[in-house]
């Protein structure tokens, strides 16, 4: 057995094992009758249907000839990785980690640090014009959405705002 | 017709105010400017865009939204023709010969064409919203949860037919969708389905996080995997914005073909711009070719005139169910559901007549949006164009991080952007899988719905499942989605189904 498609089974893969997840966990709720649907009742029908198609088309990709293997290809993990770090890093800069003890550094220096980690993902990084490019967009950011829409946000860390 | 002329004056009486203009003109001054950047679609435009009108009063918002949603259409055909990237899929044909006439140096005159076509197929489409938006919502009122939930699955049949790509990967993508749109508390029993016990979860998985995720992050990482070839843009070249009296000879007629066309698939459930732009195209080239005209495929005016007319005309057209029936036809306007729901309006047929103000504004609205839009657009192209050039090295972080402010001002939550990070890299999964990603954002809204229908139905039929067939409507519909499926899967359609979407 050879697969055909990679992308294609791949895909009826991950529907297969999340229709499957589901519809396990539906199972938890109670499931009720067709007249009086419990809260379980919808989720495991769908989690079953995404299931089966999923596998359908698994079977697909094993049987349907293709011209070129549908390859996946490389993954991008440079981006992938500094684009969901930067990410992640603002969150924990703008409004801290209190279970880990980490104090919120407020929106200035998470601006700081999502654009000079974003930055990491492009192919040539210089660090002059990234750091010039996160003061433009943290005055930007400041008139938009703290002068002009007036959001709740933390400017700059609770130590020094209070 | 007195109640249309009534109802538009109500309406343009609303929009008509000087704050409401001025939200009209930063909605789609915003749109435009982000719908520009190459890469990104009108999905993530308006999703980023979103929590610019948090602040607003509900009609003010929406108003915006609406400018916001024109700008973003507008703003992906001008990258279309200048840099040969069509920022959407519905521009995929509008960068053919917009491309071509860039390169010739008239990007002008394809710029003013598409604009100028979108802007009298804006103001058809707006007629015809108007004119139907009463008598469907009678019809509307007539219908009850079996009706409701057989015309859902017509919409979502519909939505994965026109779409591109594979037919049974979509519709998997729709029950993903579906899936994810019941997590959260269930209304019914108070149950928190699917939340891990995690307190943030059972309000739901908040529908800007998948749109930013998926269609932003995603993107976003998948652009920067590819090498950064040299982009071509016509800066230096724009001179000259009219087209000459030639052009508007080809033009006129291709824009009112496309509008017609475009009109007509964008009221189905399921149509969209997409296919209305690529069936306009393809008529314009069967039609044959004046003495001296370009042909097709290397700069014909005609070629970019129609398939924007068509475009624009259905995404006009694409709010009469959801304005009338509360059914958003495609992910566009699911998001625009989304942010209804945000601003505490649940379309559907009863905000006509609980809200007429709203309702008949947003359609004014409309109109004034395409208006601004040429008004705006067209001199300030120079100013989009000086946009493209700067270096996607620097756009991109900035693109981050207003997903990233969006995401988080929703809710004031930093656990939105964790939940954010993992979609992103959901969206990057996808996009390696070859799947379409706009399915399932649809499907993430209709699920609730969908779900509360089916049970009201049932209950109402004491678990009796031929309820949907033995229902006139219901029945009508349910062999509608049939019928469209049975098409698409005959093997003869199916082939011309899989050429008209690789178009050359």
């Amino acid at each position: 057995m050879k697969i055909k498609s990679q992308k294609d089974f791949f895909s009826g893969l991950m529907f297969t094992a999340v229709g499957a997840a589901f519809a396990y966990g539906a199972t938890n709720y109670s499931i009720g009758s067709g007249g009086r649907m419990g809260p379980g009742y919808f989720p495991l029908l769908l989690g079953v249907i995404l299931a089966l198609l999923g596998s359908v088309i698994m079977f697909k990709a094993l049987v349907v000839e293709t011209q070129d293997g549908d390859k996946i290809g490389a993954w991008a993990w440079k981006p992938l990785f500094f684009i969901i770090s930067a990410n992640l890093l603002f969150g924990i800069l703008l409004g801290g980690l209190p279970s880990l003890g980490i104090p919120a550094m407020g929106m200035i220096a998470a601006i700081f640090g999502l654009t000079i980690v974003a930055s990491l993902a492009g192919e040539d990084f210089r660090l002059k014009e990234v750091l010039v490019l996160s003061v433009v967009l943290s005055i930007g950011s400041y008139l938009a959405f703290i002068v002009l829409l007036k959001l709740q946000f933390p400017v700059w860390p609770t130590f020094i705002a209070g | 017709m007195t109640d249309l002329i009534n109802n538009l004056s109500l309406g343009f009486g609303v929009a008509f105010t000087f704050q409401n203009l001025i939200y009209a003109f930063i909605g789609c001054l915003l749109g435009t400017l982000i719908g520009v950047l190459p890469g990104i679609g009108p999905v993530a435009t308006i999703a980023m865009l979103l929590p610019a009108t948090y602040a607003l009063p509900p009609v003010a918002a929406l108003i915006m939204l609406a400018g916001i949603y024109y700008g973003a259409q507008y703003g992906g055909s001008t990258t279309a023709i200048l840099v040969n990237l069509p920022g959407e899929s519905s521009s995929v044909v509008t960068v053919i010969d917009g491309y071509q006439m860039a390169r010739k140096g008239r990007a002008g005159p394809a710029l003013a064409a598409a604009g100028l076509g979108s802007f009298f197929a804006g103001c058809v489409g707006t007629l015809i919203l108007a004119a139907f938006a009463a008598p469907l919502t009678e019809v509307a009122f007539k219908f009850g949860p079996a009706e409701y939930f057989s015309l859902m699955i017509l919409g979502l049949i519909g939505a994965v037919v026109l779409a591109s790509g594979s037919l049974i990967k979509a519709v998997a993508m729709i029950v993903l969708g579906l899936l994810l749109g019941l997590v959260g508390t269930d209304v019914n029993s108070g149950v928190a389905r699917f939340s891990f016990d995690i307190p943030e979860l059972t309000d739901g998985i908040g529908f800007i996080v998948i749109a930013m995720g998926v269609f932003g992050y995603g993107e976003i990482i998948s652009n920067l995997s590819q090498k950064e070839e040299d982009r071509e843009v016509f800066t230096g070249k724009v001179q000259g914005l009219m087209p000459t009296a030639e052009d508007f000879k080809n033009m006129v007629p291709a824009v009112l073909r496309g509008t017609t066309i475009g009109s007509i698939l964008g009221i189905l459930p399921g149509g969209g711009a997409l296919l209305a732009a690529f069936a306009a195209y393809t008529i314009e080239k069967k039609t044959k070719l004046r003495k001296g005209e370009v042909p097709f495929g290397q700069g014909n005016i005609r070629g970019v005139a129609a398939p924007e007319s068509a475009n624009n005309a259905g995404s006009q057209t694409s709010f009469i169910p959801l304005l009338t029936l509360g059914i958003p036809p495609n992910a566009v306007m699911a998001l625009m559901v989304g942010a209804m729901t945000i601003h505490n309006i649940q379309p559907g047929p009863q905000v006509m007549t609980s809200n007429p103000e709203l309702f008949w504004g947003l359609i004014a609205s409309m109109w004034i949006g395409n208006l601004m839009l040429v008004i705006l657009n067209l001199p300030l192209i120079g100013m989009w164009i000086k946009l493209l050039t700067v270096p996607y090295r620097w756009l991109f972080p900035a693109i981050v991080l207003f997903c990233a402010i969006g995401v988080y001002s929703t809710n004031n939550n930093t656990f939105d952007i964790w939940m954010v990070a993992g979609f992103g890299v959901i969206g990057y999964l996808f996009i390696k899988l070859g799947v379409e990603p706009a399915p399932l954002l649809l499907g993430f809204i209709l699920g609730p719905m969908m779900e509360e229908n089916l049970r009201r139905a049932m209950l109402l039929s004491r678990g009796d499942w031929s309820v949907f067939v033995t229902r006139p409507l219901s029945a009508s519909l349910l062999a509608a989605a049939l019928v469209l499926l049975v098409i698409v899967l005959l093997p003869s359609v199916k082939s011309k189904r899989e050429e008209a979407f690789v178009e050359d």
